[in-house]
């Protein structure tokens, strides 16, 4: 009963939302939030449930959002068509960097990927007469000025991945993708292709990030290389996500990405902290994996207890 | 025709010889076990067997095909389940769980997966513990829990690779209680075993390693009776 009725109350709420007269800028909040909760959910696919720890996640966003750009660039074509399109050209670069990658295990993994990302950073960055190169790209004309459609779209697209991941979990592949992440050797010997599952949640991870960067490159109006495949703002980001939120839960990447967006936007607001709010964030997970360590959904029973023991 | 046929099998680790020419066959419906002092070489048989490693050499054939360099997977869809020495269960997962991932090897519906797991769950004694998160079960169970999950993958042959180590007098019972109850629904199994108690009394034949080649093969009571066996093997327990 309640695994439909929360969902179902959380998605009628966030569609009432923009009817109460938000700012453009509380509008601007909600998209990102609404926009990271995608890619949390995304990542914690293949990171959370199957256990292959990316961070290199950027690839598949910046891979997403020049595909929009590079349409309307190029071809001039709405950037829009982006977002199906991405779909295709992600599943290819996933399948390729996944065929390189996921041979290798845990640290390796991580670092592989990692590498990933900044190999298409720098590329793209090389690649001047395809995609502008580090000038960037931007779209002349927005489609909206106002924030609202923009805002049902990503919370269509994350209501989408919501529900998509949640089938996804409770199927043969969520228990071949958890049986993975506890033990490779094992899941191999009891008949599971490792090899091929991990792809699975790799493709679909990526899709669902890349969907993400293209919808990007049509709110933001201007991608450069260093923005949608950066490191820290979108790999290392994801990750800090689905850690704060919880790794391996239904509602960590709604949590953590709420969180992380309200915080940056608070930091960022001190004056004079410039850069160094990312410090903030360093912090800020060292404590979570001290006392939360698996993260705020996947602890609140301890969290609960916490309040109740304060209270008394 | 024999299940297994392992033939002139060798495995090098660099410059070591961990497997030298081994050969056995596995006819169907019998226990074979594979016996032999620490670091023999007996987990590395299995390994070669089952296809975690490739063979350096020689030829491993199941149900008449060529599976040497196979990979696992495919070998335990084709019938062959194995356990491990060290235990893997699927931690976070529950005793359930981790039987019906096992389970859907021959199933896409969540509920024949169940109901495989279920049954292997009453089968192998686990039922009351089958909402416990398997990094809670103590040892006994937890090797159980390999043989539920080996057999949830409905093998024609089941390795088990020390299932019985580690054990107290009652769980050694239960176990080998339900070992023959898997040979008498047919399942073929081959087993490496250090107690010489269950080793004696549920194996039809036994083939015998000692620095990574077979010394001997023949029934419990030949093998009882092997000068070689007993200088190797047996002879070293009775002086320690």
């Amino acid at each position: 009963m309640n695994r439909v009725a929360i969902p179902l109350a959380v998605f009628g709420a966030l569609l009432a939302l923009p009817l109460i007269g938000l700012s453009s800028y509380t509008m601007h909040i909600l998209v990102l939030v609404l926009m990271w909760t995608t890619i949390g959910m995304a990542w914690n696919l293949l990171g959370g449930y199957c256990g292959q720890v990316s961070f290199g996640h950027a690839a598949y966003f910046g891979v997403g959002a020049y595909t929009a750009g590079i349409l309307y660039f190029k071809l001039q074509i709405s950037a829009w068509w982006g977002i199906p399109l991405s779909v295709a050209v992600v599943s290819v670069f996933a399948f390729l960097l996944g065929y390189i990658v996921l041979k290798l295990r845990g640290p390796f993994f991580a670092l592989a990927t990692l590498a990933s990302g900044e190999v298409l950073r720098i590329t793209t960055e090389n690649m001047g007469e395809f995609t502008n190169g580090t000038l960037g790209i931007l779209i002349q004309q927005r489609t909206w000025i106002e924030k609202t459609w923009y805002y049902y779209i990503i919370l269509a697209i994350a209501a989408l991945t919501f529900v998509v991941i949640r089938k996804l979990v409770a199927s043969k592949w969520g228990y071949y993708f958890v049986a993975i992440r506890e033990d490779q050797d094992a899941a191999e010997s009891l008949g599971i292709d490792t090899t091929r599952y991990k792809t699975i949640a790799l493709v679909i991870s990526a899709i669902l990030t890349g969907i993400c960067g293209a919808f990007y490159t049509n709110y933001m109006g201007y991608i450069d290389p260093h923005i949608v495949f950066a490191l820290h703002d979108i790999s290392i980001i994801t990750i800090m996500i689905v850690m704060v939120g919880g790794v391996a839960t239904e509602w960590g990447a709604l949590i953590g990405a709420g969180i992380m967006v309200l915080l940056a936007e608070w930091i960022r607001a001190i004056p004079g902290l410039g850069a160094s709010h990312q410090a903030f964030f360093g912090i800020l997970l060292i404590a979570i994996i001290i006392f939360l360590p698996n993260g705020i959904v996947g602890d609140l029973p301890k969290i609960t207890r916490l309040f109740r023991r304060a209270r008394a | 025709m024999s299940l297994l046929q392992v033939q002139n099998a060798y495995k090098f680790f660099g410059g070591l010889a961990a497997v030298t020419d081994v050969s056995f066959e596995i006819e169907p419906g019998e226990i074979l076990a594979l016996i032999g002092p620490n670091g023999a070489g007996k987990t590395t048989v299995f390994n070669v067997v089952n296809g975690f490693y490739k063979p350096s050499k020689g030829r491993i054939s199941f149900k008449g095909v060529d599976i040497s360099g196979m990979k696992p997977h495919k070998i335990c869809k084709m019938g062959m389940a194995r356990t491990f020495q060290v235990v893997k269960p699927l931690q976070r997962m529950s005793v359930l769980d981790n039987v019906i991932a096992s389970a859907y090897l021959r199933t896409d519906s969540k509920e024949k997966a169940t109901a495989i797991a279920m049954e292997t769950l009453k089968f192998t004694g686990l039922y009351e513990d089958r909402d416990v998160i398997s990094k809670g079960l103590p040892l006994g169970k937890r090797k159980r829990l390999e043989i539920a999950r080996a057999l949830a993958t409905q093998p024609e042959l089941l390795l088990l690779d020390e299932s019985f180590a580690g054990l107290n007098p009652t769980e050694l019972d239960e176990s080998i209680g339900i070992i023959r109850r898997i040979k008498e629904r047919g399942i073929t199994i081959m087993i490496i075993e250090h107690h010489m108690k269950v080793i004696m009394s549920i194996s039809d034949r036994i083939v015998v390693i000692n620095y990574g080649q077979k010394i001997a093969e023949g029934t419990p009571e030949e093998i009882r009776a092997n000068p070689a066996v007993i200088e190797a093997y047996l002879g070293e327990e009775q002086h320690a």
